[in-house]
């Protein structure tokens, strides 16, 4: 082959290569454009035959309606404070056993975290009934606590924290020791910040999760006025008939937190990357 | 300040030891190097004495307590890893106020002490960086650093200059050096290299396999080695090492090797008259004469100041170093002489040795 042909052949699988890129992307962003062009039509428009691609009319006072129409500003602050309490419990109870697991030794360790692990196995939704007994009996329905604590401990934190705290050089550790840290300093002063790129995997992780969690909390939520975002667009959905194009402007919305701390932690994740670079000092 | 007794110390993992009860002091101000090859214990030794490790059995001691059972921030010590061990996050100044922190000293405590430190170890510059911004000697510098503002009573060294390159090597081996006499504190060096050892050295503890070979000052250890494996150990290029058979022929006492070639030995060797020896000559005691042994040349590494002469002798190979500019080429045809007064004599089956 000539360099000419060799470099035709390579653009030409250039072009492929991206064409079948940006072909995957549009069919990924295609359902996020639909729930956005929908948000901005009327009600009458959304189940129209035939479909239109754009709207007919561009409904932007919809945000302003689906805001108002419920209080979604109560729901809001609902699922805030749910998903940041769980994370935060999150990424805390893991930091702390995830520790146990990689440094400390103890009769059973290795057990227990196969033990731990094991219940990855088992399916979340097999538990809601048991779960909900439980908080039931503890008098914790339609309660934060009910829906926040028996989320907040997870097995994956766990596993995810204890795998990073592995690949921290021990040497680190022992300085700290001969520095004269307790464990626990060890643990906030040198394991934690070295350790930032992992809490911000999980905080995200946990966050989205949770802010998208719909089932548990429409469970144990039973009052309207302690619902969160997922729950409190199922309100659009009436016996009169369903508001789409609320239900969408609610989710258009209620997605915006999610992105802005996927953008906020990416950029922590990159820097914490950096950091390690320089680990053990090396 | 403070001395470091060693009593009797043990250490097993399971069933596998690995230190075979070792008895070891370093008196208060003494620069002591543990040198030994890999897997001799001489750094499980360093942490035990660090309470990094457990001790199985036996006693450490430093300045007159026993520390079997103490946290090493207890243990009024302070160590320099191999790795440097800086604290990746934290600035050069953090790393140093870090233990001061942990103490609860004042602010201008910390800050006088580090400062202090600083201006010994030049990094006065460095300060608010952070260890990735920095090169290798400068970490080790900084860990050096991390050591000194806590005033410790013994500095621990694990290998530390075994990530530089050669020629920062040596600087920092007198830096090192030159620290011990400023501060004048007990020091523990590990290294496996035995130019470290004799040139930072008060006195040398050549370990291997768990155990304690010898102990002495650098030219003790080395004109004296009290093994055949501290005289191998000890000196580069190595000892040569021939096995023969001591005989007496015309009055002198000669040592035939297995390939029947007579080497000169001194008089003290007289005692040993019909016994199989394994005899160890210095590179730097035999020389290039006119008449002598018949050896040829197989290599020659010049090194400007001396040169490496790699020969055989009747089939023995021996590595002789000589000063002097040398005439003779590779496959030419020497003479050479061994100083028959210098030579070690050590026993053939156990290594010990016997003059």
């Amino acid at each position: 082959m000539t360099t000419k042909s060799r470099s035709r052949f390579s653009l030409a699988l250039d072009v492929l290569n991206h064409g079948a890129l940006t072909l995957v992307a549009l069919l990924f962003l295609f359902p996020f454009f639909w729930m956005v062009t929908n948000a901005v039509r009327s009600n009458a428009e959304v189940t129209a035959i035939p479909v239109r691609i754009l709207p007919h009319v561009f409904e932007w006072d919809n945000f302003a309606k689906a805001w108002t129409q419920l209080p979604f500003g109560r729901f809001f602050f609902n699922s805030m404070f749910v998903a940041s309490s769980v994370t935060v419990i999150t990424v805390i109870v893991s930091c702390l056993s995830g520790y146990a697991f990689a440094r400390l030794k103890f009769p059973g360790r290795d057990a227990l975290l196969m033990a731990y692990l094991g219940t990855l196995m088992v399916p979340a939704i097999m538990l809601i009934i048991p779960l909900f007994l439980i908080v039931n009996s503890l008098g914790m329905v339609n309660t934060f606590q009910g829906v926040i604590l028996p989320v907040a401990f997870g097995t994956f934190g766990a596993f995810l924290m204890r795998q990073f705290f592995l690949s921290i050089p021990m040497e680190l550790e022992e300085a700290a020791r001969i520095d004269g840290a307790s464990r626990l300093r060890i643990l906030v002063s040198i394991i934690v910040p070295l350790s930032m790129p992992a809490i911000g995997l999980l905080s995200l992780f946990t966050f989205i999760g949770q802010w998208n969690n719909f089932l548990w909390p429409l469970i144990v939520m039973t009052g309207s006025d302690n619902a969160t975002l997922p729950v409190g667009l199922t309100y659009f959905q009436t016996q009169q008939g369903t508001q789409w194009n609320f239900i969408m402007a609610g989710a258009a919305l209620s997605m915006l937190p999610g992105v802005f701390l996927a953008i906020l932690l990416q950029k922590l994740i990159y820097n914490s990357i950096a950091l390690n670079a320089g680990m053990g000092g090396r | 300040m403070a001395s470091v007794t060693i009593r009797n110390a043990v250490k097993a993992y399971g069933s596998m030891q690995v230190l075979h009860g070792v008895s070891v002091a370093a008196r208060d101000g003494e620069f002591v190097v543990l040198v030994g090859p890999s897997g001799c214990g001489k750094s499980t030794l360093l942490r035990m004495i660090a309470g990094l490790e457990s001790i199985t059995d036996g006693e450490i001691d430093i300045g007159g307590r026993v520390v079997n059972e103490l946290e090493p921030k207890e243990r009024d010590i302070a160590m320099v890893f191999q790795s440097y061990a800086l604290y990746p996050h934290m600035t050069v100044r953090d790393n140093m106020a870090f233990s001061l922190k942990l103490s609860r000293k004042s602010k201008q405590e910390i800050e006088n002490e580090v400062r202090r430190a600083a201006e010994i170890l030049a990094l006065e510059p460095l300060l608010d960086r952070y260890p990735r911004q920095l090169s290798g000697g400068q970490r080790q510098r900084v860990a050096m650093g991390r050591a000194i503002v806590r005033h410790p009573a013994v500095f621990l060294f694990d290998e530390p200059l075994s990530n530089l390159d050669a020629k920062l090597r040596v600087q920092m081996r007198g830096e090192i050096k030159a620290l011990h006499s400023r501060l004048k504190a007990t020091m523990i060096y590990v290294t496996h290299d035995q130019m470290e050892a004799m040139t930072m050295a008060d006195r040398i503890v050549v370990m291997r396999a768990g155990k304690i070979e010898q102990i002495g000052s650098p030219l003790e250890i080395y004109d004296n080695p009290s093994n055949s494996f501290v005289g191998g150990f000890i000196g580069s290029p190595s000892m040569n090492f021939i096995d023969g058979t001591v005989i007496e022929e015309g009055g002198r006492v000669i040592l035939r090797d297995v390939a029947g070639t007579l080497w000169p030995l001194g008089d003290k060797a007289r005692a040993y008259i019909g016994k199989s020896v394994q005899v160890g000559i210095r590179p730097e005691h035999i020389r290039i004469v006119a008449d002598g042994l018949a050896a040829t040349v197989l290599n020659i590494e010049p090194t400007g100041s001396e040169t490496h002469l790699q020969i055989e002798v009747g089939g023995q190979p021996i590595v002789v170093v000589v000063h002097d500019r040398l005439a003779a080429g590779v496959g030419d045809s020497v003479a050479i002489e061994a100083d028959p007064d210098r030579v070690t004599i050590f026993d053939q089956q156990t290594g010990v040795r016997l003059s």
